[in-house]
């Protein structure tokens, strides 16, 4: 199968691409409206949203590895069964 | 269209799931054990559920022509508690001789800790000594990529683990190339928030790999679909993949690594 051209890929994924960023920038809007103190995976959030520009063409697992937790040993004990999204020393 | 469910907690689904999974071609299903939402507090609650999923689950199954597999574990998030957990463990070799048990899963690591990790490596040692396929669960979110490597490293320490009869299940960007790259098979998991969408999923299948991996839904009692493994390949076909690519990826794959256990019969669809 041949690679597909900007356009067909545009005619294809664009309008759910857009209805996503919207949904990102309400969400960026709705977190400043807000109170209280900076939370870890909206910093997260932030620090993703410079790689989305640069040109990298893994942007997504660029992210994926900025938000992962980058020890290597296994924990003693954890206090939580869930994941937060993105680690939360980053 | 024809697909296989390689991995979907039908104990948590109703039985109009069943129903649309039937008319969109499902041809088998394969249910892993796993985690109830809430920890069971004695061994014999997993007793109950392995009957579930060996007796039970595969009659409600065969009501809309669908086989039924199933995979037998304690799911890491309950293996913290390594004294039930052993008690869990000693029960399985009583039902791997069920009809529909094909291997040991969803293991693996939750919060990558030195009690899941001991856990991991029993279930492991289960599998090499009752010669069975293993599934296993990574970690969501951010522990996802540190609890694979350990998860890999775990198997590659048993030198009686083949890479070719183990999936990794629910890999992502960030980690579907290492487990590929080691010989294992890895599962794309489709959830509507967290780990892969139908887009993302194929994208992986055209940039990374398209050979030794399955689609799965993983549906359960949370935010999942049934019907995602149909979705995304409906997304192959809006991208212009050939109904052979598509065939090989949702039935094709699965078939040829779940034909390694000779409980597996290559279903036959109407």
């Amino acid at each position: 199968m041949s690679p597909p051209t900007r356009k067909e890929v545009a005619d294809l994924h664009f309008m759910d691409a857009r209805a996503k960023l919207l949904d990102l920038a309400a969400f960026l809007d709705r977190v400043d409206r807000s109170s209280g103190s900076d939370d870890h995976r909206i910093r997260g959030l932030r620090l993703a949203l410079k790689v989305l520009n640069e040109g990298n063409k893994n942007r997504v697992e660029e992210i994926l590895n900025q938000w992962s937790d980058p020890s290597t040993e296994p924990l003693e004990k954890s206090d939580t069964k869930a994941a937060t999204g993105v680690w939360p020393k980053l | 269209m024809r697909y296989i469910e390689p991995h979907g907690h039908m104990v948590s689904r109703t039985t109009d799931d069943y129903k649309a999974m039937a008319l969109a071609g499902c041809a088998a299903i394969c249910e892993p054990a796993f985690w109830a939402g809430f920890d069971r507090k004695s061994a014999d609650g997993f007793y109950d559920y392995f009957c579930q999923l060996t007796q039970h689950e595969p009659a409600r199954a065969q009501k809309f022509g669908i086989p039924h597999y199933s995979w037998l574990c304690i799911n890491p998030k309950e293996s913290e508690d390594m004294g039930l957990a052993r008690e869990v463990l000693a029960l399985i070799p009583d039902f791997l001789n069920a009809l529909n048990v094909l291997g040991i899963g969803e293991i693996g690591l939750n919060k990558n800790t030195r009690n899941e990790l001991k856990i991991l490596e029993a279930h492991i040692d289960l599998a090499v000594k009752y010669n069975q396929l293993i599934l296993v669960h990574t970690p969501h979110l951010e522990d996802k990529r540190k609890g694979t490597r350990l998860i890999l490293d775990a198997l590659k320490n048993n030198p009686k683990i083949n890479p070719g009869r183990v999936i990794i299940d629910h890999v992502e960007e960030h980690t579907f190339k290492e487990v590929v790259d080691q010989g294992f098979w890895a599962g794309i998991t489709l959830y509507p928030e967290s780990k892969a969408s139908p887009q993302r999923a194929i994208d992986m299948i055209e940039t990374i790999s398209s050979q030794r991996v399955w689609l799965n839904s993983a549906c359960d009692w949370g935010h999942s679909d049934p019907l995602s493994v149909p979705k995304t390949a409906l997304e192959m076909k809006r991208r212009g993949h050939t109904v052979q690519a598509i065939d090989n990826l949702i039935f094709g794959n699965p078939v040829q690594f779940l034909s390694q256990s000779n409980k597996f019969i290559r279903p036959e669809i109407i």
